[in-house]
């Protein structure tokens, strides 16, 4: 038996292995309903965070050939992200519970010096009502901070605030 | 559908806490409520894989058009394994560091110090199927990083893993042996426990040098095991 590895700090240099392609999960020609998942990242004084690494994975659609299920995009100077990806279903919770429709987010960025861990989930989606992740959160403002809302055609907007008001819930991963 | 197990959580102190006031980048960036406990699932037990037809190896960091980088040429390598000490095959391994002048080659970057020409500073390899990995580079160099008076980041290489799932994405730094710097390095030392600490720093390792070319060293991470009962249990 061996201990895991700590972690460190992706620092601010990052960009180094950046490749802007990786934001678009159906560049290798995925079919079904394509969005845009996009949203801004706030510090504790509501600034931009304008150097975070953003990765998204989802198990639904399960991922093949033409759909890697997994994409990175930096933030811009107004601390944005922005994913082009498919519509997640939803997945198995644990026993015999059903996940509503969620995609998987890692934020990593200088001054975070191990990954903060969340998930973006679809508002209007029945599931969510029943989804076991949204019902430990109690407060309903809380668990609205999961929550991405329609944004234009095919767009969906999630907001993350890494501290104070209206700070994003984040989860032990 | 049946349940796919979950990771094992952290051993009490072997992980950074993200509120540490020495690192002066950590005070408005961590969050202040608690994480919420909730157990894998298919989300975080599962995760990417990557094709090398997508992503090519660069496993040589040295050559820029057929010419040599400036600096101190090193191998390193090394196995990845898990928690339970199986060798963790052919996942993709992404590097980055600065030049031997502790300058990288980014916009962000005002250090004082020369960009070389020969040196991008990004690698990518794939461990083979008994989890090893191997980098030839340049021995990145010190620099500046104004967190505090004087403050100096240790000669580092930054390390992105990802495992079999979600939850076993890992980004890390690599140090070097007997670097005086990394006694007074906050991010080194966010890692609360000292062996935990210990082991990003790599060492001299005479089997990896080669002769007449470059010095070795190794650099054996672990991602997390599987936990022992399924998560629907
Ligand atoms: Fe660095």
């Amino acid at each position: 038996m061996s201990i895991a590895t700590a972690a460190q700090t992706i620092g601010p240099f990052w960009h180094l292995i950046e490749d802007k392609s990786l934001a678009d999960l159906t560049r290798f020609g995925a079919q079904g309903k394509a969005l845009t998942l996009t949203g801004r990242i706030t510090d504790g004084e509501g600034n931009p965070v304008a150097d975070a690494c953003v990765e998204l994975w989802q198990a639904s659609p399960a991922a093949d050939a033409r759909f890697p299920g997994w994409g990175r995009s930096g933030t811009d100077a107004t601390g944005t992200f922005r994913f082009t990806t498919l519509k997640p279903g939803p997945v198995p919770g644990r026993g015999n519970t059903q996940q509503a429709p969620h995609v998987a987010i890692n934020i990593l960025a200088r001054g975070i010096i191990t990954r903060l861990y969340t998930r973006a989930y679809f508002q209007g989606e029945a599931l969510n009502e029943a989804d076991p992740l949204l019902n430990l959160i109690e407060d309903p403002a809380r668990r609205a901070t999961l929550m991405a809302r329609p944004d234009g055609p095919a767009t969906w907007r999630l907001d993350i605030r890494l501290q104070g008001d209206g700070e994003t819930v984040f989860i032990e991963v | 559908m049946s349940d796919i197990p979950g990771f094992r959580p952290a051993a009490p102190g072997s992980q950074p806490d993200n509120d540490t006031p020495s690192y002066g980048s950590t005070r408005l960036r961590h969050p202040t409520r608690p994480l919420i406990a909730f157990p894998h699932t298919i989300t975080e037990a599962t995760g990417p894989t990557f094709s090398p037809r997508h992503f090519p190896a660069l496993a040589d960091l040295t050559l820029v058009d057929g010419q040599a980088a400036q600096g101190e040429r090193i191998i390193v390598r090394g196995r990845i394994t898990d928690e339970d000490d199986r060798p963790v095959p052919h996942t993709m391994v992404e590097i980055w560091q600065a030049n031997a002048a502790g300058r990288y080659n980014h916009p962000g970057d005002q250090h004082d110090a020369p960009l070389d020409p020969h040196f991008k500073g990004d690698g990518r390899v794939f461990t083979d199927a008994d989890g090893w990995y191997q980098f030839t580079t340049i021995k990145p160099g010190a620099y500046p990083w104004r967190n505090h008076k004087n403050a100096w980041r240790p000669n580092h290489i930054h390390f992105s893993y990802f495992g079999p799932g979600f939850a076993t994405r890992l980004i890390t730094q690599m140090y070097f042996p007997g670097d005086p710097l990394l006694a007074i390095d906050p991010i080194f030392h966010s890692v609360p426990d000292a062996a935990a600490r210990n082991r990003l720093i790599s060492s001299f390792d005479l089997d990896v040098t080669q002769p007449e070319w470059a010095l070795g060293y190794r650099f054996d991470v672990v991602l997390r095991g599987r936990a022992a009962t399924p998560m629907g249990v």
